[in-house]
């Protein structure tokens, strides 16, 4: 028998609320299976098991916060004496409002506890959920307070809180040094076009991917942009997990995708698809979270041409892409308009030099003037 | 420099400017010479056009929309005005058979750069034969773009629109609009047909509507502003291709969404509208969606019974108070 502890989602969590369990005693579970679903101050996230066995008993309820460490159940290695089954749970049908139960999520607050709503036929509103909010965040005060008006104000509190606290760490300790590249994608856009062209839409490969590729086989070259600053030195990762930023209602987070270098373009669209789509749902898994190994940033779509981002601590490096847009560049001595890029690096100076960046950038520009090499 | 106009004189106004611009373009259709149109939107055009250009028509709808889809393949730029929606029934098989088709048919190779006009809605006590709303089931139709104008300037200038497009236009004129009056710039002419406009600014609930029924959505926004409630006023404009961008934007701000059609509800054009919502923006509804329609009924002629039938300001402000005051 072993016990199972409450997980550490992030260097900047110290305790968990477990939403659900989405196992029951006398349940068999193989490495990797959700076991539950706990909210950390930043988003909800599935967290697996990490060994083959029945579970014997869950330890601590949903809707309970406990310390990073704590006992929350017990799972027996395969072949021990069997559990007496527990009853199955009956999930309560809750009248809510998808926009209210999206916010829920959001805000980390379980409606189930809110009652009655006052919307619609007693519906649970996006209203009620601040409110239950609001009262959570100040257990103490006897009234619950007036719902903020304008901008509101519990939304940027948990995620906020989180990424506040990771930025600030962030520039109070890393030194910071910014490279950028203007990069030429004629080449890469039109051979991507070419092949996307004897492709069903739902197969097609589209741009940001080849990006994501050109700067996971850069880290080849480059590895010392890839891994973690701990303890005063740099540890350099073996594996290239690439963190992607993906920008939520309630701010930005940046799950990975393990072993992005070994990716094919399509294994590489197809899991940037499938992160984008459960980042959505509040349904990542607690190592997409903890793994990334190096930060790329895209904020291409909203306009701004060059990004130099903010690096992830205790990442080392992360890589900005601006929007695609024809500049006038020079080629063969002939001024040309070409759809081009800039890409930046924000790198940690502690841990490399400009010079190592600079080679970097090169190597992801390079890449893409040979798209057919990812 | 302005002038004030009602929606009559500019529709009006546009046939004039399209028939002196482009020699190509007629009009064609019921009453339009001798009589000036059954409401007076050709009065005086073949004065100044002549009988070549303003063509009275046989009380065939079949066979002058025919002759119009006709005249659009060979290069002309028809205007095909239909007395009214309910007798277009006539031409249905011209419509999405012939002109819907057969640029598709034709691999390409034949446009038909056709524009229909037909008045349409009830509120003139014309009974149950001469007052149907069925823009929907055009709208239905691919190979056809459906537009709804709702305001002066979208009268004046929707028309100019349709007659640059490649591809056959109907423009659904409500009757009930025909004497609203605005104030025009001298200049005021051609208006985009892609996009759905905010009309009036709000927070709270979206009232999505077209055509006929925009005064009453203002309206309705006007008194549930009285009441603390901030509506806001989508007027769709163009009701194929659909500008779902639009919608998702205003549900996407006001979580709440009442939508106004005059068609009957069971098969509605407000139908189409919910469902896409649903599709689109399902995650951002914090009430139950709302349309307010036509009772299922042929539209009565008495002038009460009428007005019990259709789409009421009292309606719309109900149902949004239902959904909104909550909060």
């Amino acid at each position: 028998m072993s016990d199972f502890n409450m997980p550490s989602l992030g260097a900047d969590m110290d305790e968990g609320e477990i939403l659900a369990w989405k196992v029951k005693p006398g349940d068999s579970v193989r490495k990797g299976d959700v076991l539950l679903e706990v909210d950390t101050s930043k988003a909800a996230f599935d967290v697996e098991a990490d060994h083959d066995g029945v579970v014997e008993e869950i330890l601590v309820e949903p809707g309970r916060k406990v310390a990073v460490g704590t006992p929350i159940a017990r799972i027996r290695q395969t072949g021990e004496a069997l559990a007496k089954p527990a009853p199955k749970p009956v999930a309560p049908h809750l009248r809510i409002t998808p926009l209210a139960r999206v916010v829920a999520k959001d805000l980390g607050v379980d409606p189930a506890k809110i009652g009655r709503g006052t919307g619609i036929d007693g519906a649970i509103t996006r209203a009620d959920v601040e409110r239950a909010a609001a009262k959570h965040e100040e257990p103490h005060v006897e009234k619950a307070p007036p719902p903020p008006s304008g901008a509101d104000k519990s939304k940027r509190e948990g995620l906020r809180d989180a990424i506040a606290a990771a930025m600030s760490r962030s520039k109070r300790e890393i030194p910071h040094y910014y490279l950028s590249q203007t990069i030429d994608l004629e080449p890469a856009l039109n051979w991507l076009e070419k092949l996307n062209a004897g492709r069903p839409i739902t197969e097609r490969i589209l741009s940001p991917v080849l990006l994501l590729k050109a700067v996971a086989h850069a880290i080849w070259e480059v590895p010392e942009l890839n891994g973690y600053w701990t303890d005063g030195a740099l540890n350099q990762s073996e594996s290239v997990h690439l963190g992607v930023a993906i920008s939520l209602h309630s701010g930005v987070i940046a799950p990975a995708i393990h072993d992005a270098d070994d990716m094919s373009l399509e294994q590489l669209m197809a899991a940037l698809a499938d992160l984008v789509q459960r980042a959505r749902h509040g349904t990542l898994k607690a190592s997409e979270m903890t793994d990334s190994t190096i930060t790329v940033t895209n904020l291409g779509d909203r306009g701004p041409e060059a990004v130099y981002g903010v690096i992830y601590p205790p990442q080392v490096a992360l890589v900005g892409f601006g929007a695609v847009m024809s500049r006038a560049l020079v080629i063969d001595g002939q001024l040309v308009a070409r759809r081009s890029v800039i890409a930046t690096l924000s790198a940690d100076h502690r841990a490399s030099d400009g010079h190592r960046g600079g080679l970097f950038l090169r190597a992801i520009a390079r890449l893409l003037e040979h798209p057919e090499s990812l | 420099m302005s002038r004030t106009l009602s929606y009559r004189e500019a529709l009006h106004d546009a046939h004039f400017q399209a028939l002196s611009e482009d020699p190509r373009v007629f009009l064609v259709g019921e009453d339009v010479n001798c009589y000036g149109g059954t409401y007076a939107v050709s009065k005086g055009l073949a004065d100044h056009f002549g009988a070549d250009r303003v063509i009275d028509a046989p009380l065939s709808e079949s066979g002058f929309v025919g002759a119009g889809i006709g005249a659009a393949m060979g290069g002309l730029r028809p205007i095909v005005e239909v007395m009214t929606v309910n007798f277009s029934l006539l031409a249905l098989d011209q419509i999405v058979n012939a002109a819907a088709t057969l640029r598709h048919m034709s691999g390409g190779q034949i446009s038909v750069p056709l524009v229909i006009r037909m008045a349409m809605g009830a509120g003139r006590q014309l009974a149950a034969q001469h007052s149907h709303s069925l823009e929907g089931w055009y709208a239905h139709v691919p190979g056809l773009r459906v537009v709804a104008p709702a305001t002066v300037a979208d009268a004046r200038g929707m028309l100019l629109t349709a007659l640059a497009d490649p591809d056959p236009v109907i423009i659904f004129e409500h009757v009930g609009l025909l004497a609203l009056t605005d104030e025009l710039p001298d200049d005021a002419g051609a208006v985009e047909i892609d996009h759905a406009a905010v009309r009036r600014e709000g927070s709270d609930v979206s009232l999505i509507t077209w055509g006929g029924n925009l005064p009453k959505a203002l309206e309705a926004a006007r008194q549930l502003e009285a009441a603390g409630i901030s509506a806001e006023v989508l007027d769709l404009r163009t009701l194929r291709p659909l500008d779902d961008a639009a919608i998702v934007a205003s549900v996407s701000k006001t979580h709440r969404a009442v939508v106004i059609d005059e068609m009957w509800k069971t098969g509605s054009f407000a139908a189409e509208v919910c469902t896409r919502i649903m599709e689109q923006a399902f995650f951002e509804l914090d009430a139950p969606l709302r349309r307010v329609c036509s009772a299922e009924v042929p539209i009565p002629y008495a002038r009460h019974m009428e007005l019990a039938a259709l789409p009421s300001v009292e309606q719309i402000v109900q149902a949004a108070t239902e959904i909104a005051r909550h909060e």
